[in-house]
């Protein structure tokens, strides 16, 4: 743990948005230009000093960077642990961007409750990032949790449609899902103080938990237990039922930071903690979780079809993509892992974007069913264009963003599980069905309805803030490179520990020795067997 | 027993006396205090609260046994007189606006808080089943009168009638565990009790479990534990609103501590037959009381319940017999006064001339009108869910920590369900305050220590949340003395 800055960077970044918050607390609420300016400069402030990062960073190295100590309660072993590898990099820098974005996207469509609102965005901004900075699992845990709050309220307040039922089920399936999650950090506490398995020292720090060798049988629970509080957050699929709603209903600015960022808190809690923590665990999950992502891909994209609200489309899109996710980083090998961890900044950008496209139809038209537009290319030129990019990269068009991800991921999928692979497939071609659909039925064809004759074409803040996320898709889709470089330590890192046989062997090889140590277990005899067809697929 | 020569020593139960006597104080100056100035008598049952605390600096770290092992002064015992002292000190501070718009403004209102606080501070004290009784009849006596205290409303006495049948009863059933466990082992002192028991193997005994189950019928009325809760929600919203805050912080921490004493000193050694009894008591009762809660339409019924759920999850520590166990109650405890008595102070607020306040639907609007007061309820909803970084949180974690760790899984994991779906009746009224339009542009009932309480609530609840080593350390150090 090092900090080449000398000054707690990592604090300043997560604090200054809460700082920012507390500020507008006490500024008059009839004054919106004020308030609106004020979020806006700690929103920029805030991302600017996370640039800042970048130079620091020391892409060779797998160690967290940037790291802060800090003695906070000693009784329970608890210390106020930060530092970032090149994931949390990763997504520190989307989450800062995207809050930016989020704020620029939010002046012209809140008009109540002005000072509330960026208060609520602000303090969001701290708990996401604070999520993606914590090394200690109480830290974490106080992060993780104090986030569902602000959002509680963006959905609650200035949502639509059912917000309030939206915002509670929200609420209490992520709670749900957390409190399981508590009980499992709680029982990797006392398991590493027990000299049997750990270190015999309480400790809530992933960097000693991360050494535990626990034995299967408590790793399958353990990783059950995070397994429910990560699931729901992503969401993989038989618990994904809250997404769509509170999607739906959030306003946009919540929309786009719930898909950009706080289901990448799911993805990431399974590749920061769950992989690490329990290597046999996720060996022995492998195809469950493979098997829900590769479900959540075409029952997602199937829905998705059927929609007829642009949002709610967009919304099982996300299940959809997140279920790409969670297919490369169970596929547990490096171009798994590198291709999911992509695939989460490139759907938080494209999502994000297709999130800010549907507030800004919703600005002028106060609809958002399908059928409600048509033609709506004649009018509005350049939005087209942007909408027409964020799609293709959504769809995974090659020499957009999208594309390098699932590339990836399909490339790591296949080593682990061709027929899973296989099917996911399928849910590319439906993604490019639905949304070339939406596309068609919206932009194209005769302008019919009289109330889109006059809509206006985007405006330049609107440009000004969709500009970076289309620089994103297009730099992400033709040179990778630097991501995929900050990314490399840190995955090399992880696939280490969870598959340890794969980081030196090329990638045939590792296509083996995955069904191998699972098929190993029952008789010497049998053994032999499985060696015959792999080494015919060679 | 024989004859002993009289062990009087006055220092231990120093802070008690000062109480009492200036209790009294005010009970003879009242009639000379005229109505509208009644408030002086507030003040000074503050002062006197403020001087039995004084007393107790000097005494942190000693270790008396006095009136012949009747009463102890220990480092837990000092704990809770700290707890209870607090507690009453800040229902004081929101009672003073309240009272006079409830028209009950008498002095004798202070002079019972001030008694029930005696009692509160002897139960933790006493290592002696009779001292205990007293201090506990002690206790419930003032409340009986406190509860009944609005006279001309019937809701209030039905809830004074109820609280008595249900107290004397209790008192009964306490009495009668009391007089088998006498009979089994020849003494009443918590002490005496553990030689006895271990001294023979005695397990499986019938008098022994009846003792048990007689004890712990008794406790349950007094901390509402399902299945002895029923008197509470009537009792609840009956009750002027400050002695519902009263009653549900301060009766529940100082039945918690005696509790503790008795089971851990006393009934330590026959662990293996209370055990199962006292969880499944645990389990039903967090579940009925969240359940219940869910449906609840007026806010103190609402927080009856939610009161009821909050004493399941604090026997969980009771439960897991360990340090972090023991510990997690005391913490548990400390949190859930804060955050209760500041859930019970918005209803305080609430209640204007003509208007009762507590009905969610009174909590309309409140976030437009007066968004600081609804943050601090947000604040202690959140940590009365157990969300961090709140008291509650902390609290908590040591509960399901200690389950974990003494492997009471499925204890931790209904506690956790339990947790989740508490969060719906709580954030109903967050909803309500945020969500929906104000009705009514009437001013809360704001008085200056009622501001003073709710910041320092908020305050503790969020600083707790957010450092609670040092109050881990008192609670660490207090349950020494079970050592």
């Amino acid at each position: 743990m090092t900090n080449v800055y000398g000054f707690p960077i990592l604090s300043l970044i997560v604090y200054l948005p809460l700082a920012g918050s507390i500020v507008l607390i006490f500024m008059s609420k009839n004054d919106h230009k004020k308030i609106m300016y004020a979020a806006f400069g700690f929103s920029i402030a805030t991302m600017l000093i996370s640039f800042l990062l970048l130079p620091g960073f020391d892409s060779s190295s797998a160690e967290m960077q940037f790291g802060e100590k800090a003695s906070w309660i000693p009784t329970l072993g608890v210390e106020y642990l930060a530092g970032i590898d090149g994931i949390s990099l990763l997504l520190i820098l989307m989450t800062t961007i995207l809050t930016a974005i989020a704020v620029v996207s939010s002046f012209t469509a809140i008009h109540e409750r002005v000072k509330e609102y960026y208060i609520a965005i602000l303090f969001l901004e701290t708990g996401m990032i604070g999520v993606f900075i914590s090394l200690d699992f109480f830290l974490f845990y106080i992060f993780w949790e104090i986030m569902l709050v602000p959002m509680y309220f963006l959905i609650g307040i200035w949502g639509g449609g059912r917000r309030l039922y939206s915002a509670i089920k929200f609420f209490l399936y992520t709670l749900f899902g957390s409190l399981f999650m508590l009980l499992g950090i709680l029982a990797v506490y006392f398991l590493n103080a027990n000299p049997e398995y750990g270190t015999g020292q309480y400790t809530f720090s992933l960097l000693e938990l991360q050494k535990l060798n626990l034995p299967l049988s408590f790793q399958i629970w353990l990783f059950l237990a995070f397994f429910l509080g990560f699931a729901v957050k992503v969401p993989m699929f038989p618990f994904h039922t809250w997404l769509p709603d509170a999607h739906t209903d959030a306003p946009t600015a919540g929309s786009v930071l719930l898909a950009g960022i706080m289901l990448k808190m799911g993805t990431y809690g399974f590749v920061r903690f769950c992989l690490p923590l329990f290597p046999a665990g996720s060996h022995y999950f492998m195809p469950m979780m493979m098997g829900l992502a590769m479900v959540g891909i075409v029952y997602g994209a199937l829905v998705a079809l059927a929609q007829k609200d642009i949002k709610r489309l967009v919304a099982y899109s996300s299940v959809s993509h997140l279920g790409f996710v969670m297919l490369g980083m169970f596929a547990l090998n490096s171009q798994g892992i590198t291709g999911s961890i992509l695939q989460m900044i490139n759907h938080g950008i494209s999502t994000g974007a297709l999130f800010l496209i549907v507030g800004m139809v919703y600005e002028r038209r106060h609809t958002r069913l399908i059928q409600d537009f048509g033609g709506l290319s004649y009018r509005m030129p350049i939005f087209a264009a942007v909408f027409a990019i964020t799609l293709f990269s959504s769809i995974g068009l090659p020499g957009l963003n999208g594309f390098v991800g699932e590339f990836l991921i399909l490339v790591g999928a296949f080593q682990s599980n061709k027929i899973y692979a296989g099917i996911a497939m399928l849910g590319i071609i439906l993604g490019a069905a639905y949304m070339l659909w939406l596309f068609q039925r919206m932009m194209f064809g005769p302008l019919d309805k009289p109330e889109n004759q006059n809509i206006a074409d985007m405006n330049r803040r609107e440009i000004a803030y969709m500009a970076p996320l289309i620089v994103f898709m297009f730099w992400i889709g033709l040179y990778p490179k630097p991501f995929i470089r900050i990314l490399e330590p840190a995955v090399a890192n992880i696939v280490q520990r969870v598959n340890p046989g794969m980081n030196q062997a090329k990638p045939e090889m590792a296509k083996k020795s995955v069904p191998l140590e699972k098929k190993v277990v029952p008789a010497a005899a049998v053994s032999i067997e499985p060696e015959l067809p792999s080494g015919v697929g060679d | 027993m024989g004859t002993l020569t009289p062990d009087i020593q006055l220092t231990a139960i120093l802070p008690e006396l000062i109480l009492a006597s200036l209790a009294l104080l005010l009970f003879i100056m009242e009639p000379f205090v005229p109505r509208d100035k009644k408030r002086r008598l507030g003040y000074f049952s503050l002062a006197a609260l403020a001087a039995s605390g004084l007393s107790l600096i000097p005494l942190w770290g000693e270790n008396i046994s006095a009136f012949n092992g009747m009463i102890a002064l220990d480092r837990y015992a000092i704990f809770f007189k700290v707890v209870s002292l607090t507690i009453s000190t800040l229902v004081i501070l929101i009672s003073f606006l309240y009272i006079e718009i409830e028209r009950i403004n008498l002095g004798e209102y202070y002079g019972l808080i001030l008694f029930a606080t005696v009692g509160m501070m002897l139960m933790p004290s006493a290592t002696d089943l009779l001292s205990f009784y007293l201090s506990l009849e002690l206790m419930s006596m003032s409340f009986y009168v406190l509860i009944a205290f609005m006279r001309k409303d019937p809701k209030s006495m039905e809830a004074g009638i109820k609280y008595f049948l249900a107290g004397v009863f209790t008192s009964g059933l306490i009495l009668y565990g009391i007089a088998f466990l006498y009979g089994f082992t020849g003494t009443t002192n918590l002490k005496a009790i553990q030689a006895y028991l271990s001294a023979q193997d005695l397990g499986g005994s019938p008098t022994l479990t009846m003792a048990l189950i007689l004890l712990i019928a008794g406790f349950g009325f007094k901390i509402a534990a399902v299945p002895f809760h029923m008197w509470a929600p009537d009792v609840y919203e009956g009750a002027p609103t400050s002695i519902t805050a009263f009653l549900s912080a301060g009766s529940k921490a100082a039945t918690f501590a005696a509790m503790l004493r008795v089971f851990i000193t006393g009934l330590g050694f026959s662990y293996g037959s209370w055990w199962q009894l006292l969880w499944i008591v645990a389990v039903l009762t967090m579940t009925l009381g969240n359940v219940v809660a869910l449906v609840q339409t007026n806010i103190k019924r609402l927080l009856a319940y939610s009161s009821i759920a909050h004493a399941g999850y604090i026997l969980m520590g009771l439960i897991a017999n360990s340090q972090t166990g023991r510990a997690g109650v005391l913490i548990y405890l400390v949190g859930y006064a804060v955050m209760t008595l500041g859930a019970f102070t918005m209803i305080i607020l609430l209640c204007r001339k003509n208007m009762r306040g507590d009905q969610i639907n009174d909590f309309k609007g409140l976030a437009q009108t007066h968004p600081a007061v609804a943050a601090a309820f947000v604040l202690f909803a959140l940590s009365l869910i157990g969300i961090p970084p709140t008291a509650g949180f902390v609290g908590k974690l040591f509960l399901f920590n200690a389950a974990i760790q003494g492997g009471f899984y499925w204890l931790a994991v209904i506690g956790v369900l339990n947790s989740a779906i508490s969060l719906y009746y709580y954030f109903k009224v967050v909803m309500v305050m945020y969500m929906q339009e104000p009705e009514s542009a009437m001013p809360l009932s704001f008085s200056t220590p009622l501001t003073v309480a709710l910041w320092a609530m908020s305050f503790a609840t969020l600083f707790l949340g957010l450092y609670p080593e040092p109050l881990i350390r008192a609670a660490y150090q207090s349950i020494q003395t079970f050592l």
